[in-house]
């Protein structure tokens, strides 16, 4: 992918100065990701995984590593779950110990900032970081490596079962850099048997441009149940580009429940392997855009082993202009037998101008496997509105209660409750200024 | 209470109904007849307000108010109910939920106060029994995977609840076995009083044994071509439509 040389050059000096002095595989690591980055460039709609991502507008932002900023500074009160369970705080991908609280953790549960993680925990760190997110073919992926200078760690020991959740959370705020970029990193290696939620969540400031480059590595060891939850409320102006990689080994279940509301564009990858016989994982999704935003998840899903169940729903609301995007792969490898898949996508566009690109993608090796997929994209019921209201329902409440049972069904299967609720307020106020546009033209 | 002056309905662009006249009185129950696209349903679904079928011409006053001038959530509220010949499933909304809005937003426009949740389970309680509406119906989504029968007697129950001033029913008991028929028919007649009116659609003087007719009436191609007692029903079914004065003709046929 050919780039305009001057327009990846102030990236590449950024690289050039990347952080020094980590132990020497990291190091080693971060060189070959910076080298990567200048061989791949940024993607283009020309490369099938971008084709209806245009990603220019970061491009042309060029954007530079955000310099610390007061940790007062990092603004927790628009995130509305900011209270709950145990939490890390990063300001501008920087560990914050006076935001975090992390005093009564469980023994056996190791949360801690991944730059003292890298020597504290050296062992488990270089076992395991960077083995997901590959960055031979990913230019973001490559960036944030060669970038990352801190991050969140978590490592939970064989057979414990977390009672509270566990939550990380990126907050971008001003550090008197004009284009500030974040080089968000996670890493979390939960053992055997091991219960737990987590909850990733990204927040910024609405009138700040700024960029959040994320990569997330998860491992679920055998038998372990982890249940995922990304928070993605970037400001208004924000970028974000994130791609979480999860590892789940024999009969390890991993829920994935993702919520996109944020940001002026906001590519989620999530790439799964289920690389041990009886490995399940879930998928779920909620994102909403409107105005001019756009919002991209791609989801891969590679069954490597038999009998590996999958299931997968990513539901979309869209108003304004707003565009969004979902390709879901399914991969099913040749000794994946008993495979079963099966993957649905539903939008809601509220408006005439909005639009959605959607493929399912199934890479099928195996014979004797179960895949269904299903999409389906549409305005409001016309028909399920007059019903309503022909029972009493001013059309307003109306399209209101149709509008929550679409988004329902994947807000029910939030086990946080306050999460959840949080969640809705995001959700629904930001609707109801949406529907406030909509009803004013 | 409800006085229909020569309504003209398109739907599509299509005329319909040609001139329709029908006047009917508090605690008069009328029959509507007629075969297959005579305009029947849209006769209903245009006082119901549906935004694709569209008055051409013609009045049609409620209780002396302009009927056609109010939004379809208004009649509702104003005591106009529509039970549906093909009610609408509605994934993920709760039933229960659903009417309990619906009897709430009904309360509060006649300045009542709302039910809270106890209130209505017991209110709920009370009409289910009538129509044999199990807790699962209410529970479910709102028709969503519901059986003819049972989307039918959800229909008359949210009738039963909502107690409308005229209610609408359009072929309530097409699709229906004898029980089910016998069930809405209770329904129906525990909601006859003289402050009511009901105008039940029909094809089968089935339904008619149970539920007793005042007046009943043929549409055809658009128009009213008969009108008269219980009796016509009984004719009808015995001698078809062919005998009736020009024939009888679906729409545009
Ligand atoms: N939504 C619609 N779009 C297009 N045409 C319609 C629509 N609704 C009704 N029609 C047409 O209007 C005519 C009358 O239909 P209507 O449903 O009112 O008949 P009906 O008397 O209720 O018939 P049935 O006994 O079969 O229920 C038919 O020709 C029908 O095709
Ligand atoms: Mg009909």
């Amino acid at each position: 992918m050919p780039q305009l040389a001057e327009r990846i050059r102030p990236w590449l000096t950024a690289v050039d100065e990347r952080p020094q002095g980590a132990p020497r595989w990291l190091q080693d690591l971060r060189d070959r990701a910076a080298s990567r980055f200048g061989a791949l460039g940024f993607p283009t709609v020309r490369d099938e995984d971008w084709r209806f991502t245009n990603i220019s507008p970061i491009v042309a932002g060029e954007f530079r590593p955000a310099g610390p900023a007061p940790a007062a500074a990092g603004d927790l009160a628009s995130i509305p779950h900011a209270g709950v369970g145990h939490r890390i705080v990063l300001v501008n991908g920087r560990f914050a110990p006076e935001l975090s609280r992390l005093g009564s953790l469980p023994r056996g549960v190791r949360v801690a900032s991944l730059a003292s993680a890298v020597t504290e925990q050296a062992d488990v760190v270089q076992r395991y970081f960077g083995q997901l997110a590959d960055f031979g073919s990913r230019s973001f992926a490559a960036l944030n490596s060669a970038l990352a200078s801190d991050g969140a760690f978590v490592h939970i020991a064989d057979g414990l079962i977390l009672e509270e959740a566990l939550q990380i959370i990126f907050v971008a705020a001003p550090s008197g850099d004009a284009r500030p970029m974040t080089s968000a990193r996670v890493l979390v290696v939960a053992g055997e048997r091991v219960q737990a939620r987590i909850v990733e969540t990204y927040a910024g400031p609405a009138d700040m441009a700024y960029f959040t480059n994320a990569v997330t590595e998860i491992f679920a060891g055998e038998n372990a149940v982890v249940d995922h939850y990304k928070v993605q409320q970037e400001g208004a102006r924000g970028f974000h580009v994130a791609s979480m990689h999860v590892h789940a080994a024999r009969a390890a279940s991993f829920t994935s429940h993702s919520f996109s509301l944020g940001a002026r564009i906001a590519r989620n990858d999530a790439i799964v392997l289920l690389d041990g016989e009886g490995a399940e994982c879930t998928l779920n999704g909620l994102y909403l855009a409107d105005g001019e935003r756009l919002v991209d998840n791609h989801t891969m899903i590679d069954h490597a082993r038999p009998h590996c169940p999958s299931h997968e729903i990513y539901k979309g609301i869209l108003g304004g202009s707003a565009r969004a995007v979902f390709n879901g792969k399914i991969v099913v490898r040749p000794d994946a037998q008993k495979t079963d898949a099966k993957q649905t996508n539903r939008a809601l566009l509220l408006s005439d101008n909005a639009s959605i690109n959607t493929k399912p993608q199934l890479e099928i090796f195996a014979d004797d496997v179960k895949c269904t997929h299903g999409a389906a994209i549409g305005q409001l019921d016309d028909d399920a509105i007059f019903y309503l209201r022909s029972r009493g329902l001013p059309y307003f409440e109306a399209r209101d209660m149709l509008i929550r049972a679409f988004a329902g069904d994947i807000l029910d299967r939030v086990k946080i409750p306050e999460l959840r609720a949080g969640l809705e307020q995001e959700l629904y106020s930001q609707l109801a200024k949406d529907l406030e546009e909509i009803d004013r033209q | 209470m409800l006085d229909i002056k020569s309504l003209q309905v398109k739907v599509e662009g299509k005329q319909i109904l040609k001139g329709i006249d029908l006047r009917v009185n508090a605690g008069e129950v009328h029959a509507i007849m007629g075969p297959n696209g005579s305009g029947k349903s849209t006769l209903a679904r245009a006082l119901s307000g549906h935004p694709e079928y569209e008055v051409t011409g013609g009045e049609v006053l409620f209780e002396g108010q302009d009927l056609l001038e109010m939004d379809p959530d208004t009649r509702a509220r104003e005591g106009v109910f529509m039970a549906f010949q093909y009610p609408v499933e509605i994934a993920g909304v709760n039933n229960a939920y659903f009417l309990k809005a619906a009897l709430n937003a009904k309360r509060k426009h006649h300045g009542q106060p709302e039910l809270d949740a106890m209130e209505f389970m017991q209110l709920i309680k009370e009409k289910s029994k009538l129509l044999d509406i199990d807790q699962s119906m209410l529970s479910r989504a709102v028709n969503e995977g519901f059986s003819g029968g049972e989307k039918k007697r959800n229909e008359i129950f949210q009738m039963a609840l909502l107690e409308p001033k005229l209610a609408i029913l359009d072929e309530t008991d097409s699709g229906l076995d004898i029980d089910a028929l016998k069930l809405v028919a209770n329904g129906v007649n525990a909601m006859r009083s003289p402050t009511r009116a009901i105008i039940v659609v029909t094809h089968y003087q089935r339904l008619l044994d149970y539920i007793v007719p005042d007046h009943v009436h043929v549409l055809s191609g658009g128009r009213m071509v008969k009108s008269g007692g219980k009796e016509l029903a009984l004719e009808l079914e015995r001698r078809g439509y062919g005998w009736l004065e020009n024939g009888v003709t679906a729409v545009g046929a």
